[in-house]
């Protein structure tokens, strides 16, 4: 009898402990980007809190009155657009020499997309973060076609080998579960931003700190004078990229996107998670990752876009409004270079 | 809501949990074995029940749930740490007109030159960033100074605030003065809240002024670090005429001086004398900004109240009183420390200038005054 009450009794403690596990857990939530973010404050810290400028530095005065009129700079949730004219590098450059940064770059160069690493790598050299440290990871099926291109102090590059693929559609895929995995294992503690590019592009002017930023968009060039209802957003409800008839703000690109490594991790592992979901319902979006990409920053809103300075296209003529080509995708032949139509 | 809470790592708390139950069964080893199992079977499959729901829970849980007083989203392990920059998330499927990076308001400038946004009439959508940072029941606190005879402005501040301050948020107003008896009753909405804390008055009104960035710093350390996530420093002879919101909020936020903001630089009222800790040299500086209305996150206000409040100390052991006290020392601090959101001077105003045409609508103006009436001093 005594050792029955006192196995009960055991069994109801042990219960009620677990039940209290299970509420503290439930009152202080976890989350990934929150452990990853306590390991990694440290590192980041002191830039994240306001910009710090050298005392004495000599600029232009700043006007609020005298300045880019003809375009944009902020959005309706206040985040600033980056024009040419916009910003003054001379100021910007020593706020973030200061904080020693370290910036990675992703990009995909699979089966015959390889052809176009070497324009990417060697004006990456002339325009991309000159002067700072810079990881350039490749992606590659090919990792002995990758071109040897001399690379200045504080740069360098890394190959990471990947399968080839039936499909551009998959090989578009699966660079959110790549990046995702690079941060993870590698840029958590090194690198403090990332920007994922498409390789079928060369930078052609100044892409720099301007662009830095926690989550960091940029506006695709085709459809920034459009209605929203002509955006190629997915319509489909039962995507999870599904954005409906009168919302989202503007069509991003999914050639050129990036920010702090913890922001684009995140939007990496939901672009990832989604793709997955719409794959278990055989459910392609219809720019795959792009759709995913526009899906998560209409909920998450960039905290700065860039103009589409920052990602043209060589086949379009220039705009009034663009003064400046930063970083463009150049003319190719479709069905020469992608493995499927 | 904490504002500084700790992340929670549960897996040690389950693998102690795991241990416990290793160490009750070696103690109960010479009991029924029977009944050791069917219990251990009974506590296994509970706590296997458990571990299937925190995780289905924990895969819906959206990270940026945290809360506003570090970052958006993410959270901070302590006071003194920062999560990364964050987003801020949009509830699905509001409704709004159509963003433009070619139409809008563009006879001003939106951007500094270290792009931080300026905040003008029409450059931002209320709707849209009310929608978004209502989810996060944040709290503001806002302070305002009323010594001496400068409780006769208090009314109108509080009952304007009333109207236009975050309406609809969750506002906490601290006045600070040294007639107690004197702030008047003004009704408040719901979540709104006043307290008054006693200050001793002042023979003179520059030591009121250098005083306020010690007393909000302290207000910040005693009673706001945990429970506050926005703080706004306002002055008391003024009104608010228009909307002051959600689109008022960022890091750190300075106002710009409505009297200024046309002016070169050269000719900017800094303090120019090279011995005092405000001192800023000529060729250098960005904007005037208001000693009269800042704000921001509450431990970046902390910073600078603390910042300031220390060098007003320093120049005045060295004699020397900066040109417009406090309003010098921000200004210094604001030249190294760039503000991450300007307010236009739609954000402080005077009603003695005459509207300019950049100027859509007045937020916040201070009124016509007779100095000689009510300052303790000339």
């Amino acid at each position: 009898m005594n050792s029955l009450n006192f196995k009960s009794v055991t069994v109801i403690v042990l219960l009620g402990l677990l039940l209290g596990v299970m509420y503290t857990y439930k009152t202080y939530r976890v989350c990934d980007p929150c452990e990853l973010t306590v390991r990694s404050a440290v590192t980041i810290i002191t830039h994240e809190v306001h910009p710090v400028s050298p005392d004495h530095l000599k600029y232009k005065q700043p006007s609020i009155i005298n300045g880019r009129k003809d375009v944009v700079t902020v959005t309706p949730w206040l985040a600033p657009v980056v024009w040419e004219g916009t910003f003054d590098p001379d100021l910007l450059n020593p706020i973030y020499k200061a904080q020693n940064l370290s910036i990675a770059a992703s990009v995909f160069a699979v089966g015959k997309y390889i052809k176009f690493l070497r324009d990417f790598l060697e004006t990456a050299e002339l325009h991309f973060f000159v002067g700072f440290n810079v990881h350039i990871y490749v992606f590659t099926d090919q990792p002995k076609a990758v071109p040897q291109v001399k690379m200045a102090a504080g740069r360098q590059l890394s190959v990471r080998s990947v399968p080839s693929a039936k499909r551009w559609q998959e090989i578009s895929a699966r660079r959110m579960e790549l990046i995702q995995e690079l941060i993870e294992a590698e840029l958590h503690g090194n690198n403090d931003y990332i920007f994922c590019l498409d390789v079928d592009s060369k930078f052609h002017g100044h892409w720099g700190v301007e662009s830095l930023g926690g989550l960091v968009a940029v506006i695709h060039p085709g459809y920034y004078k459009d209605d929203r209802s002509v955006f190629p957003y997915e319509r489909r409800p039962l995507s999870t990229a599904y954005i409906a008839p009168g919302e989202g703000d503007f069509y991003y690109c999914g050639g050129a996107f990036g920010g702090h490594v913890g922001e684009v991790q995140q939007l990496a592992k939901t672009c990832r998670q989604n793709f997955r979901d719409d794959a278990e319902r055989e459910i392609e979006a219809a720019w795959q990752e792009e759709s995913h990409l526009n899906r998560y920053m209409w909920i998450n809103k960039p905290s700065k876009i860039l103009s589409p300075e920052y990602l043209w296209q060589d086949f379009k003529s220039r705009e009034p409004e663009i003064h400046i080509i930063r970083f463009s995708g150049v003319v190719k032949n479709y069905a020469e270079i992608r493995p499927n139509i | 809501m904490p504002k500084f809470t700790t992340c929670w790592v549960t897996r040690n708390k389950l693998s102690a949990l795991f241990a416990l139950h290793l160490d009750y069964l070696d103690l109960q080893c010479e009991m029924n074995l029977l009944s050791i199992k069917a219990v251990s079977g009974i506590f296994l499959f509970v706590l296997l029940l458990g571990v299937m729901y925190n995780f289905n829970t924990n895969r819906t849980l959206e990270p940026s749930e945290k809360t506003e007083g570090t970052s958006v989203d993410g959270c901070a392990a302590k006071t003194i740490t920062f999560c990364p920059e964050g987003h801020l998330k949009s509830p699905d499927h509001l409704k709004y007109k159509q963003p433009s990076i070619i139409h809008g308001r563009t006879n001003v400038v939106t951007v500094t030159p270290w792009l931080a946004p300026v905040v003008w009439e029409g450059s931002f959508n209320p709707n849209l960033l009310d929608a978004i940072y209502k989810p996060k029941n944040i709290s503001i606190a806002a302070t305002v100074f009323a010594v001496g005879k400068y409780t006769m402005f208090l009314k109108d501040f509080l009952e304007t605030a009333e109207q236009h301050f975050f309406v609809g948020f969750t506002v906490h107003m601290h006045v600070f003065t040294d007639k107690p008896k004197e702030v008047p009753k003004v009704k408040m909405a719901a979540g709104r809240k006043l307290t008054v804390h006693t200050v001793p008055s002042a023979d003179r009104w520059q030591e009121i002024s250098a005083r306020r960035m010690e007393i909000i710093q302290k207000l910040i350390e005693e009673e706001l670090q945990d429970n506050t996530d926005y703080i706004f420093c306002l002055d008391v002879d003024s009104k608010f005429y228009d909307r002051w919101g959600t689109e008022s909020l960022d890091r750190l936020v300075a106002v710009i001086h409505p009297g200024y903001y046309k002016t070169n630089r050269d000719v900017l009222p800094y303090e120019r004398r090279p011995s005092s800790k405000a001192y800023i040299g000529l060729g250098e500086g960005d904007f005037y900004y208001c000693g009269g209305a800042y704000g921001g996150q509450v431990q970046e206000v902390h910073q600078l109240t603390k910042t300031c409040s220390e060098n007003f100390k320093d120049d005045a052991k060295k004699g020397i009183e900066a040109a417009w006290q406090e309003e010098s020392h921000l200004n210094r601090y604001m030249w190294i420390n760039k503000p991450t959101k300007l307010l236009s001077p739609e954000y402080l105003w005077q009603d003695f200038k005459s509207k300019e045409p950049e100027i859509h609508t007045i937020r916040f103006s201070g009124v016509i005054k007779n100095y000689a009436a009510i300052r303790p001093n000339a």
